[in-house]
């Protein structure tokens, strides 16, 4: 297969269109901006649209709009920007709306600035806007991971008829890396029974709805999108696990941090200490089953994130806080060095 | 060797991400994995501008390249701030035209030419990035004549093809001198 040298926001804006993305709205923003360039060049010629919005807030409620005629929609940003969507990714949830969301993070809080960051884990795994609900969580940590999650993405936001996103950061949408794209047959999903495209009268309309005024309703709604949740988080987990069998310190990094913390993994066993590597691919759901099996022999885990620590959390609950779990991270944009991390793995190694 | 960092370090618009580019597409052409990152900072409009490769023959961890074994330095700015990162052992080539050379180390090799003269000498305007491209190939084994020129041929666009045969007398300067 060819191989390409990509940047990865352009490898995240092709993977779509060959996902068969009919509908690109955005609003541009460092460090995402090659995405939007990219499906301005391709989207015409692909047959789909291309259109920048006149700020993040219309791009994500045209996302709405064409996501409930049943077409594979999609928007990207970066942090702020992802902030502005809030909202409209609230009503794609709450509409049972399938879309692809991509958030190419940069350090914050307010503007923050434009170096990668990893400091909107929570805000996507646990509070992408008002009310229950949740989003697909994909954190690919290559540029050919960000391709396959694109096509993955798109597939199970339509599957399960919710809204999916691919959280990258700065250093993968910018980095250029060898990439192919494998032959994508889409899978063509029935949504004929709720899509609200044009019919010429010839069934009942389809109504796409988020306001339930009566609380039973809405409360039953919660419930059964609640049961789908039940069946993603069994299904649909996936996790690298790397010299974990026999590992003391479990490190638990992911996308762009967890190639540095993997390069400090194999510093430190070349010095003897048995450090492993626990990589989610899905923040949500979170790899439970797979951290615990990653989890075994580790007398200590490390979390290392871009960020003051946010995915730790969901590290003490995934292992219901039955060993010790320490975090090392760095933010506003610095990318930690995989010198940093072995400093970190070796005090660790020293106390056990 | 198995894995090869290069930082390409110098002012926006003396085409550093440029030479970066056909290193790495002299990775992808000699089959290596391979990592570009840019320094994508306000330096892209103007001031410092630095680029990061890395050649292996294993996947790549960190992008980021800190350490360089190999360092192309086209102004004392790069060359002042990155040459004390260079691993013992390495290689560094830059611009003696706009650099001064000051750098006391012992444990690595300095290769200095003046390819911004040499660029202005042949009539190649712009091409004082790729005649360090060319001093390069010759002091090292990362790749041959012919990949290299195959590198070019894959960053150079379409519509700028006629810069091509530039581009090989660039490269066969800085391998002459």
């Amino acid at each position: 297969m060819e191989r390409n040298l990509m940047k990865g926001n352009e490898a995240l804006a092709e993977a779509a269109i060959r996902a068969g993305c009919k509908c690109f709205f955005g609003y541009p923003i460092t460090p995402q901006t090659e995405l939007a360039a990219y499906m301005a060049k391709r989207m015409h010629k692909a047959g789909g649209v291309f259109l920048q919005a006149e700020s993040e807030i219309a791009a994500i409620n045209m996302v709405l709009g064409a996501a409930s005629t049943g077409v594979r929609a999609m928007t990207s940003s970066s942090s702020p920007g992802i902030s502005l969507k809030s909202e409209g990714v609230s009503y794609i949830a709450g509409s049972d709306l399938p879309a692809v969301i991509i958030n190419v993070e940069r350090g914050g809080p307010g503007l923050g600035g434009i170096q990668p960051s990893q400091a909107d884990y929570w805000q996507a795994t646990k509070a992408l806007g008002h009310g229950d609900f949740q989003l697909l969580v994909y954190a690919p940590a290559s540029v050919q991971e960000m391709v396959d999650y694109v096509v993955k993405a798109f597939d199970r936001a339509d599957k399960y008829r919710m809204p999916a996103m691919i959280l990258a950061d700065g250093l993968l949408g910018q980095m250029m890396e060898p990439v192919t794209f494998p032959e994508i047959n889409p899978n063509a999903y029935d949504k004929s029974d709720w899509a609200a495209n044009g019919h010429k009268n010839a069934r009942k309309h389809h109504i796409i709805n988020s306001l339930y005024l009566k609380p039973d309703e809405l409360e039953n709604s919660i419930i059964q999108r609640y049961k789908k949740y039940d069946i993603i988080k069994e299904t649909e987990t996936e996790a690298e696990l790397y010299l974990t069998e026999d590992c003391d310190i479990l490190l638990c990094a992911f996308g762009a941090t967890a190639r540095v913390v993997k390069s400090a993994v194999n510093s430190a066993r070349e010095m003897g200490i048995k450090a492993g590597l626990f990589r989610p691919k899905t923040l949500w759901p979170f790899p439970v089953k797979e951290i615990n099996e990653a989890a075994k022999s580790a007398k200590k885990l490390l979390s290392v994130e871009m960020s003051m620590g946010q995915m730790v959390d969901d590290v003490k609950l995934a292992i219901n806080c039955s060993k010790p779990v320490e975090f090392f991270g760095r933010t506003g944009g610095v990318i930690p060095t995989p010198t940093e991390v072995l400093e970190e793995i070796k005090r660790i190694g020293g106390t056990l | 060797m198995a894995t090869t960092d290069i930082l390409l370090a110098g002012f926006g618009g003396q085409g550093i991400l440029f030479a970066g580019k056909i290193l790495a597409y002299c990775g992808l052409m000699d089959n290596k994995e391979l990592s570009w990152l840019p320094s994508y900072g306000p330096e892209m409009r103007g001031g410092t501008c630095n680029c990061s490769v890395v050649i292996s023959d294993e996947p790549i961890g960190s992008p980021l390249v800190l350490t360089p074994d190999i360092l192309i330095a086209m102004n004392q700015p790069s060359f002042d701030k990155f040459v004390k990162d260079v691993r013992p052992g390495g290689k560094v080539f830059f611009d003696s035209t706009l650099i001064e050379n000051d750098c006391t180390r012992t444990d690595i090799e300095l290769f200095g030419i003046p390819s911004q003269q040499l660029a202005d000498d042949n009539a190649l305007k712009g091409g004082s990035n790729i005649i360090l491209l060319g001093k390069m190939l010759k002091e090292t084994n990362l790749f041959s004549l012919d990949t290299m020129k195959k590198g070019i041929e894959k960053v150079v666009p379409p519509k700028k093809a006629a810069l091509i045969p530039n581009n090989f007398k660039a490269i066969e300067i800085g391998m002459n001198n």
